[in-house]
């Protein structure tokens, strides 16, 4: 009885072309993530310069510590600056990232609005530089970055923090995107499995398609009662184009790109992911295998970031088709 | 279907066909049971030497069983404060040798050997040939004179008239001495042991011998349970044709006794001390009980199969030991493995719970489940402690390896001045991985709540204790100890998982909101 109902569920779930973490790994990240490329996203000042390099849009690098003896030197550049956020350049979910906005008397404000003293910066800073963020405990290098200045359009829908918006980019193909925000009971973090909310988003016009949090739909943000119909992500071409470009950057063929909008920069890419979650599927209602396997039977992919864009946006529109198609041969990895 | 995913398939297939092959062969041919419990009788057999040293040097000489026969021999030790032992070969016989410089006073020497009773069906090695009697061992005996001569002479020629071949003229021969009444020159004949001239086994074989029937003299030890102190038994072999036949010396009955050990066949001395007096030889056996598979391995060696000479087998007793954890650590590994790609589940650190479930292995699912959750909990708070000291991070964490310790001595120590012996066995946890565990766990305790501890940390001790119970069961121990081989079939079983791509268990639940709607 109760296993046929989880068959049953599996069953609709593969109707769905929901991409399990399994098939996820096995499939993609193992066929067409090169792991000697993956250094280059796991390890955020790497990526930085590269993005720097390749004239992607990222946001401000202000000073790298890669010893403890470095935070000396740091504390006068540090008086300077009112607003920072110090971040592990190896972490990962997130840890470890210290977001400092504002500053009073010798005491620095954090974004949550608890005071911290350089003794508690120096102290976060010799922990990431020790390895605690990192994975596996490495030793590992604190960046001092500016602080992102949130585009107006979404206070509206966020409770503190910046939103950001995750792309899948398959093989250079944006192929599903989601808004992250922060809410009362994430506090303050963009991270849907603590309860932030997560937005589904047309890749053809940057519009809400259906809104998450804890895994149930949701129509308001929970804190600021904005209802999510009358979203729509500004910037959105360029900020498709900037999350296609990051597949000619890295090589990394099944990449998730985080971005967010600076009020006066634009879309800057915030940290590119080697490895990313699921929850973008729930958040959109969709799932990815389609999407995925359509492009895998692609005879030919574009060339550039702007045709692939346009391919994705012509075809992941929200009237395409809910299977897979037949006949479409899939290639073999190189 | 991929290439790779054929390649992986065809290793799958090897492996599992290889492991199942191996342990099927040993199963058939070499006698390893499947399942524990398939118990069989060993006895102990103990030789005692007495003898009383004269103070100057003194070196012993004890022949040992040989090997063939019923019984075979699967081990023997020697126990003797201040001897020097060797094993020596002396026309053709295996001998053990204890010498000393100096020896004064009574001296006690143990030689110990292992003997099974009946090997099992296929594992019996190929009998030595009983017949190679050593040359030049045949057995003088005093000449019979005078009256006894006649006698003798007389019993030989009446007993030869009533039998027809000389095995029937063997036993009647022997069994008629006992019957002093009705046997004339029996009782005669019969006060040559009274007289202790000829032991009964000695006069037995001279009137064989005399006869003209190829004699020779077995010694050995009636295997009867804790019977102490005996002394050797003496029976008597007549060949005839070309096979020795046994003859007890006391009934005439042929065949060889039940629970008889031949010792020592044959003329050669059964002991000889040089350096001592009073000498004195008593044997002791006692029963036991022993799992087949142990035999089994005994007998695989005695026939020297590659296959089990090759092996863990060949290791001594205490690597052994070693090994019966170690292999055990792959059922661990698969348990996470199953737990992870089939069902989901989260836990702190990948193989963890594989080394907690070798901890709860020393110290029993419930004091280890105690202690674990004790020092976590005691180690979460000294943490929080010490991170207000604004310590670097391997610093950090070495002082909780320390404190883990101190906790560790703290909790034998309590618990034993409260008689509870269970919690002594904490030394078996991995330190260094708890301090990382409680490390890890107070970061998710700062960074994600104490939710995300209690799951991730009961995910982790979830799959602990499903690990140990898999580990502790009798047959998953039996078969891995055992048949080693089977490994093979573990990993080709955790390729074939590594290539699963279907949905997990709990995502099942996850994506459940999809098709809701």
């Amino acid at each position: 009885m109760f296993l046929n109902a989880l068959f049953e569920r599996r069953k609709l779930l593969r109707n769905r072309g929901v991409l399990g973490m399994n098939q996820r790994n096995n499939a993609y990240i193992g066929r067409y993530n090169d792991r000697a490329k993956f250094p280059m996203v796991d390890n955020k000042l790497t990526s930085k310069k590269l993005a720097i390099e390749a004239g992607v849009a990222v946001p401000e690098l202000l000073h790298v510590i890669r010893t403890q003896h470095d935070i000396f030197a740091l504390r006068p550049e540090l008086e300077q600056l009112d607003e920072f956020v110090i971040k592990p350049a190896k972490g990962s979910g997130g840890k470890g990232i210290l977001v400092i906005t504002g500053r009073e008397g010798n005491e620095w404000i954090k974004a949550s609005g608890s005071r911290v003293t350089f003794e508690d910066i120096e102290r976060h800073i010799s922990n990431t530089l020790g390895g605690l963020y990192s994975l596996g405990g490495n030793s590992d290098t604190a960046m001092v970055e500016g602080l992102i200045k949130a585009d107006p359009v979404f206070d509206r829908f966020s409770f503190e923090g910046v939103p950001d918006i995750r792309t899948i980019v398959f093989q250079g193909y944006p192929v599903m995107a989601m808004m992250r925000l922060a809410t009362r009971s994430s506090d303050g973090k963009a991270n849907l499995h603590q309860g932030a909310v997560g937005v589904g988003l047309d890749l053809a016009t940057g519009r809400s398609l259906k809104a998450v949090q804890f895994d149930r739909q949701v129509d308001h943000h929970p804190d600021t009662g904005h209802s999510f119909a009358d979203l729509k992500v500004p910037h959105w071409q360029r900020l498709l184009e900037l999350s296609s470009a990051c597949f000619d950057m890295t090589g990394l063929g099944y990449l998730g790109v985080d971005i967010v909008l600076d009020r006066n920069h634009g879309p800057l890419i915030l940290e590119l992911n080697a490895r990313p979650g699921l929850a973008i599927q729930i958040a959109n209602g969709q799932g990815l295998l389609p999407r995925l396997k359509t492009i895998e039977g692609l005879p030919r992919t574009h060339f550039s970031a702007v045709e692939r864009v346009n391919y994705a946006q012509a075809t992941f529109s929200e009237n395409e088709p809910e299977r897979i198609p037949v006949g479409i041969k899939i290639p073999e990895p190189a | 279907m991929s290439s790779n995913k054929k390649q992986v398939l065809f290793v799958v297939l090897a492996l599992i066909v290889l492991g199942l092959s191996v342990a099927i062969y040993k199963r058939v041919h070499l006698g390893f049971p499947f399942f524990p419990g398939e118990s069989s009788l060993i006895w102990d057999v103990e030789a005692k030497i007495t003898f009383k040293a004269d103070g100057g040097p003194a070196s012993v000489s004890l022949a040992t069983p040989e090997p063939g026969g019923k019984y075979s021999i699967l081990d023997a030790t020697y126990a003797s404060a201040g001897y020097g032992f060797r094993n020596v070969q002396r026309n053709g016989i295996d001998r053990v040798e204890w010498t000393r410089r100096e020896a004064s006073g009574e001296q006690s020497l143990y030689y110990k050997i292992k003997v099974q009773d009946s090997l099992p069906e296929g594992a019996v090695a190929e009998k030595q040939d009983e017949n190679s009697e050593p040359a030049g061992t045949v057995l003088y005996l005093p000449e019979l004179e005078g009256a006894y001569r006649v006698a003798a002479d007389d019993l030989i020629q009446r007993m030869r008239a009533q039998s027809s071949d000389d095995l029937s003229f063997a036993s009647l021969l022997i069994s008629s001495l006992n019957k002093t009444e009705t046997v004339s020159n029996a009782a005669f004949l019969d006060d040559l042991i009274a007289n202790e001239s000829y032991s009964r086994a000695n006069l037995v074989m001279k009137l064989l011998q005399d006869a003209g029937l190829p004699v020779r003299k077995v010694r050995g030890v009636m295997l009867a349970d804790s019977r102490r102190n005996q002394p050797l038994l003496e029976m008597v072999e007549v060949l005839s044709g070309d096979k020795w036949y046994m003859f007890n010396p006391e009934t005439g009955a042929e065949g060889i006794p039940e629970h008889f050990l031949p010792w020592q066949r044959g003329g050669v001395s059964l002991l000889d001390i040089a350096g001592g007096e009073h000498s004195r030889i008593t044997f002791s056996a006692l029963s036991r009980s022993v799992p087949v598979s142990e035999l089994a391995v005994a007998s695989a060696k005695h026939s020297r199969a590659a296959l089990v000479d090759f092996s863990l087998y060949s290791l001594p007793i205490e690597e052994q030991n070693a090994y019966r954890y170690i292999l055990l650590v792959p059922i661990g590994t698969l348990i996470v493995v199953l737990m992870r790609i089939l069902v989901g589940l989260k836990t702190s650190g990948t193989f963890m719970p594989v080394l907690m479930a070798l901890a709860f292995l020393q110290t029993h699912l419930l004091p280890g489940l105690v202690i674990f959750v004790t020092i976590v909990s005691i180690g979460l708070w000294i943490r929080s402690v010490l991170s207000r000291l604004n310590l670097l991070l391997v610093a950090r964490i070495s002082s909780v390896v320390i404190v883990v310790v101190g906790i560790m001595a703290g909790m034998s120590i309590l618990s034993y001045k409260m008689g509870m012996q269970q919690s002594m066995s904490v030394t078996f946890f991995p330190m260094i991985i708890l301090a990382w565990t409680i490390e890890r766990m107070s970061i998710l305790w700062e960074e994600e709540g104490p939710l995300d501890v209690v799951v991730s940390g009961g995910g982790s001790l979830l799959v602990a204790v499903i690990s140990y119970l898999a580990m502790t069961n009798r047959y998953i121990e039996h078969l891995t100890f055992n048949f080693p081989e089977l490994l093979l079939c573990v990993l080709g079983f955790t390729l074939l998982l590594g290539q699963y791509t279907g949905y997990r268990l709990l995502e099942l639940r996850r994506f459940k909101p999809m098709i809701e709607d």
